[in-house]
């Protein structure tokens, strides 16, 4: 019965932590993107498009990351669209990581002081022009540190994609967990490799906030 | 052929709903009042404890910041047994939220902590009261004023990651939602329900905590 050494067991979780690397990557780097235009749309003083984000953003914090997952996997396939585990996951976690980052991202464009709005559009500037060539590069040294401490909280995220049987490190050891029935040792294990993943990154996070402290 | 939304099928599973509402809130009632608790230990150890019980929560904050919710309740409930602590379902529930809330709770209350003026720490003890009275009277309530919106935000975060529970089968509104939609197959409906009532909560719960934050600290 005992087929299951330990390296059998740790060699398959390392194999699966591969989907939660790169589900983490996608829905980082997506999430970013679709965060930055939330970003411009909240901050753009036009009233409609403000208020529709505000909504997206409430709808999206205000919803467990779960039922979010549960709607678009359940949800879409009846209105007749395929949606595989992976891309129901990749965009849950796609569209509740941009709520979350431009909502960082706004508190800094917003620590940035009102002088610099002014100024820039006093030379005639364009939203976007200030926005990128005034705005945005201040707000980006405030930004880093929030930034990489809410990756965390996109690899804790992806553990949930286990549920709608997306073969990541948690269904992984889910799965192992049936086969070996060594519950104690597989979510040991799990726990571990999350924390390898995720200490190294709140560690960094915390240094790069004592900097920017220390630069003031 | 398109596909037409029935919110009316939900309308027999009222009861099945409510009850899974009911227990998400005494799930998150409880174990907010227990972590926090526990938070409030756990800032205490660290700033003003023994080094070996700082340290002790230091590894315990950083593990549980560090590793998925989900992971923590399945560890729990699955991987404990076979250490001989056998818990059902909401024990283990009520377990591991507290546990999560705790390590969360410990570290924005130690920021508290630490942001109070020394000055009052030493005039504390110059009235000749211990450390732990100085603790208690005079810098905890300071430290919760200062981090409760943190706080308050965290322990919505916490709520809305309960539903996780429903994997270990514990009857939360998730899992009435799952119930639901197992029996009527109507799933979008149920689960756009279940995250409105959830929506509901939030919104309702940042209220409260807000009321209660202006009561417990007035004129702030």
């Amino acid at each position: 019965m005992s087929d299951f050494t330990f390296w059998v067991i740790f060699s398959n979780l390392l194999l699966a932590l591969r989907w939660t690397i790169a589900l983490s990557l996608v829905a980082f780097v997506c999430g970013g993107a679709v965060g930055l235009l939330m970003l411009f749309a909240r901050v753009s003083k036009i009233g409609w498009l403000e208020a529709l984000t505000r909504g997206y953003i409430e709808f999206f914090q205000g919803t467990p990351l779960l039922m979010q997952l549960f709607l678009l996997f359940f949800g879409l396939a009846l209105f007749g669209l395929e949606v595989s585990p992976w891309l129901a996951a990749t965009l849950a976690l796609t569209l509740w990581t941009s709520a979350f980052i431009s909502e960082i991202w706004r508190g800094c464009v917003e620590s940035i002081s009102r002088g610099q709005w002014e100024a820039s559009s006093s030379l005639a500037m364009t939203y976007i022009e200030q926005m990128r060539y005034v705005i945005l590069p201040q707000a980006l040294r405030i930004a880093v540190a929030p930034t990489v401490g809410f990756s965390v909280q996109v690899v804790k995220g992806t553990a949930l994609a286990s549920v709608i049987g997306f073969v990541e490190l948690t269904k992984a050891g889910t799965m192992l967990n049936n086969a070996t029935f060594r519950p104690f040792l597989v979510y040991s294990l799990v726990a571990l490799m999350y924390f390898a993943l995720c200490f190294p990154l709140s560690f960094f996070a915390k240094k790069l906030e004592g900097r920017l402290n220390a630069a003031r | 052929m398109t596909y037409k939304l029935q919110f009316g099928e939900l309308l027999p599973y009222m009861g099945v709903l409510f009850e899974g509402l009911l227990f998400t809130v005494v799930l998150t009632l409880i174990s907010t009042v227990a972590g926090v608790g526990l938070g409030i230990g756990g800032a205490a150890a660290r700033t003003f404890g023994p080094p070996w019980a700082g340290r002790v929560f230091v590894i315990y904050v950083e593990l549980i910041r560090n590793t998925p919710f989900i992971v923590q309740l399945f560890f729990i409930y699955f991987g404990l047994p076979a250490l001989g602590l056998k818990l059902s379902e909401s024990q283990a529930a009520f377990l591991a939220m507290t546990i999560n809330l705790g390590a969360y709770s410990t570290e924005i209350i130690r920021a508290g902590v630490e942001a109070v003026p020394k000055g009052h720490i030493e005039a504390g003890v110059s009235l000749a009261m211990t450390k732990w009275e100085v603790f208690a009277h005079i810098i905890l309530k300071q430290a919760l004023q200062k981090i409760w919106p943190a706080l308050s935000s965290q322990i919505i975060i916490v709520m809305l990651g309960s539903s996780v529970v429903s994997q270990i089968s514990a009857e939360d509104l998730t899992y009435a939602a799952n119930f639901v939609q197992s029996r009527n197959f109507r799933a979008f409906e149920a689960y756009f329900a279940v995250a409105l009532a959830y929506l509901g909560l939030a919104i309702v719960m940042r209220a409260m905590l807000r009321g209660i934050g202006r009561l417990m600290f007035p004129g702030h």
